[in-house]
């Protein structure tokens, strides 16, 4: 058995605040915003032990919260680097230059889609669907900001300025 | 021809706060949603208005709205309004700039659709990339109605209830499919469900539901306000309104632009300032990668609204504009496409879960020098065991941009699969390269 996870207080008030907007008995539909919470304050993935204690303050089976944290794209399983960079690589940001963003920070961190660096300070999100901000291609996420109409000297000034 | 913009979502974008109430009401905002709390206007009228104006779903199916509407019971049963602000569409990205500039636009659209169909609780299900700038933005503007008196309980002692709750996804293209979405509302997979039973009869927690779009319910307080021979005068026949086209690619000034329903694709080109570079236009998805693509020289005569797309053998979809140059790869955008839809099937389905796969797999050995010319057939074979085959419609989206880049621009696969993983638009020198 693993060690039990206890809830924090900032994540047990984010929890009450989506059941409150649901029906009484659905705090099912509360699972994607406690998974939210709990990731953010987590440095930006989910344990199994953090999903078994969302489950039980939920008072759902553990599967319903597997299943919507594996399901999702923005919910993190496994550990990855604490800044989290999503680079869409879409047609409309194709079009506009996507795939030499993607290659510009491939080199300068020296990791590929889908990895984090080694000092754990950022995670390359796998390859990054639209994100719909097509009109500002192309475009990347880093830790749900928006950064449009990018340039490499831009991207570098962004990353070099995470912690 | 001048064109006039931002005529109704995006009413607001000329003023220095755009998603306050105060720039909303001094722009008429409310003033449909207080005719209503006066006991002014029934429900079956609002309904009418809404159907006489033509206004049709933006999500991209292009369902009339006013009719969908009319579909739910009268019964006095708890009833679910469901805005659809999972803006996913690839080329798509107006609804974002609603939930940013004119949020109350869409919060009196959703008071007055739920009043129309009698549901007393709405939900905005906003896409979870959404969080840091719409979410909040919106969010701001409910507790302004709310500080305002307009939402809640007996509101304004009329006897009408609406409560409006944002919800939050967490990436997942499906769930823009409505039945998928009410599964995700509900703290499950976005898995799109079997219909029938369709929403308006079994929807959210097994209520009457309707889902609308962002842009549709936004449009219904100015139709309120102008009237519905108004909007619908605003475009052709079967087209009432106006458009907010997100035109992306290679133009000189991408953006979203509201414009009147059915201007032709040459004046909208020109809005945004022309082709990049002043290169030749090849090719543009008009309504969003789900849409079937048209070669240049075909839209540059057509004019963007329903029926003139569909005439062509494409669609309105969302009104999102991919505009592609002649240095543009079609082998190589299509390619791009299919990673999309293989990534973003739900996998419930068979055709659509292995299919998608197949495609990326066979464009990716094409473009990668090992395509055989028989790969071709195999595309297209796949891609119609996969079109029609599906519970929901992502299925047909991932076939429909393969039958239509491999009718309008065969040769360039061809040419990539004669010459090794080359493209056409390469040119014929530097083969050693």
């Amino acid at each position: 058995m693993n060690d039990v996870v206890v809830l924090s207080d900032h994540v047990k008030d984010e929890i009450e605040h989506w059941k409150a907007r649901f029906p009484e008995d659905r705090q099912r539909s509360a699972v994607i915003g406690a998974l939210h919470a709990v990731q953010h304050e987590n440095e930006g993935y989910l344990t199994a032990e953090q999903m078994n204690a969302v489950a039980e303050y939920l008072d759902l089976p553990t599967i319903q919260v597997y299943e919507v944290a594996t399901f999702y794209s923005m919910f993190q399983t496994k550990a990855v680097g604490r800044h989290n960079v999503a680079i869409c690589t879409n047609v409309s940001c194709m079009l506009r230059g996507a795939d030499d963003i993607v290659d510009h920070v491939e080199k300068k961190l020296g990791i590929k889609l889908g990895e984090s660096s080694s000092d754990g300070r950022i995670y390359l999100k796998r390859e990054e669907e639209c994100l719909a901000a097509c009109c500002g291609a192309p475009m990347m996420m880093v830790d749900h900001k928006y950064y449009e109409n990018l340039t490499e000297s831009q991207v570098d000034h962004i990353l070099d300025g995470l912690d | 021809m001048a064109w006039e913009q931002n005529l109704v979502c995006f009413n607001t974008l000329d003023s220095d706060e755009p998603h306050t109430l105060e720039t909303y009401e001094n722009l008429d905002g409310y003033k449909a949603w207080r005719k209503i709390l006066a006991g002014k206007m029934s429900a079956a009228e609002v309904i009418d208005e809404v159907k006489a104006s033509g206004l049709r779903g933006r999500g991209g199916a292009g369902f009339p709205t006013g009719l969908k509407w009319s579909f739910m019971p009268k019964t006095d049963v708890q009833k679910y309004l469901v805005c659809n602000s999972d803006e996913s569409e690839p080329g798509t990205c107006h609804d974002r700039e609603v939930l940013r500039h004119n949020p109350h636009a869409l919060i009196e659209g959703m008071a007055i659709a739920g009043y129309a169909m009698g549901a007393t609780v709405g939900y905005n299900y906003i896409r979870g990339e959404f969080i840091d700038e719409p979410v909040p933005r919106f969010e701001a503007a409910v507790k302004e109605a709310y500080d305002a008196g307009l939402l809640g309980k007996n509101i304004q002692g009329s006897g009408i209830d609406f409560d409006l709750h944002t919800f939050v996804g967490a990436g997942a293209y499906i769930c823009g499919e409505e039945t998928a979405l009410l599964e995700s509302l509900e703290g499950k997979q976005g898995k799109p469900r079997f219909k029938p039973p369709f929403p308006a009869h079994f929807g959210l927690y097994g209520q009457p539901t309707t889902i609308n779009n962002t842009q549709s319910l936004a449009s219904v307080p100015m139709i309120m306000n102008k009237g519905a021979a108004w909007f619908a005068g605003l475009g052709p026949e079967h087209s009432g309104g106006t458009a907010l086209f997100s035109v992306s690619g290679h133009i000189e000034k991408p953006g979203n632009y509201e414009l009147p329903m059915g201007i032709p694709f040459k004046d909208l080109l020109e809005i945004c300032g022309g082709m990049l570079g002043g290169r030749q236009l090849k090719a543009v998805v008009p309504g969003g990668s789900s849409c079937k693509v048209l070669p240049g020289e075909i839209i540059m005569n057509l004019k963007m609204d329903y029926t003139s797309l569909q005439e062509a053998g494409s669609s309105f979809g969302t009104g999102a504009v991919m505009v592609m140059d002649e240095t543009t790869c079609m082998v190589k955008v299509l390619r791009r496409i299919s990673r999309f839809y293989m990534a973003e099937s739900c996998g419930q389905c068979t055709p659509c879960r292995e299919g998608t796969g197949w495609l990326y797999r066979m464009l990716t050995r094409i473009t990668e020098g090992h395509g055989e010319q028989d790969d071709l057939d195999k595309l297209l074979d796949v891609a119609n065991k996969i079109d029609g085959h599906t519970i929901c419609a992502l299925g047909d989206a991932a076939a429909w941009p393969v039958q239509s880049f491999l009718a309008h621009f065969m040769h360039e696969f061809e040419y990539m699969i004669a010459n090794k993983g080359r493209s056409i638009v390469d040119g014929a020198t530097d083969v050693a390269a």
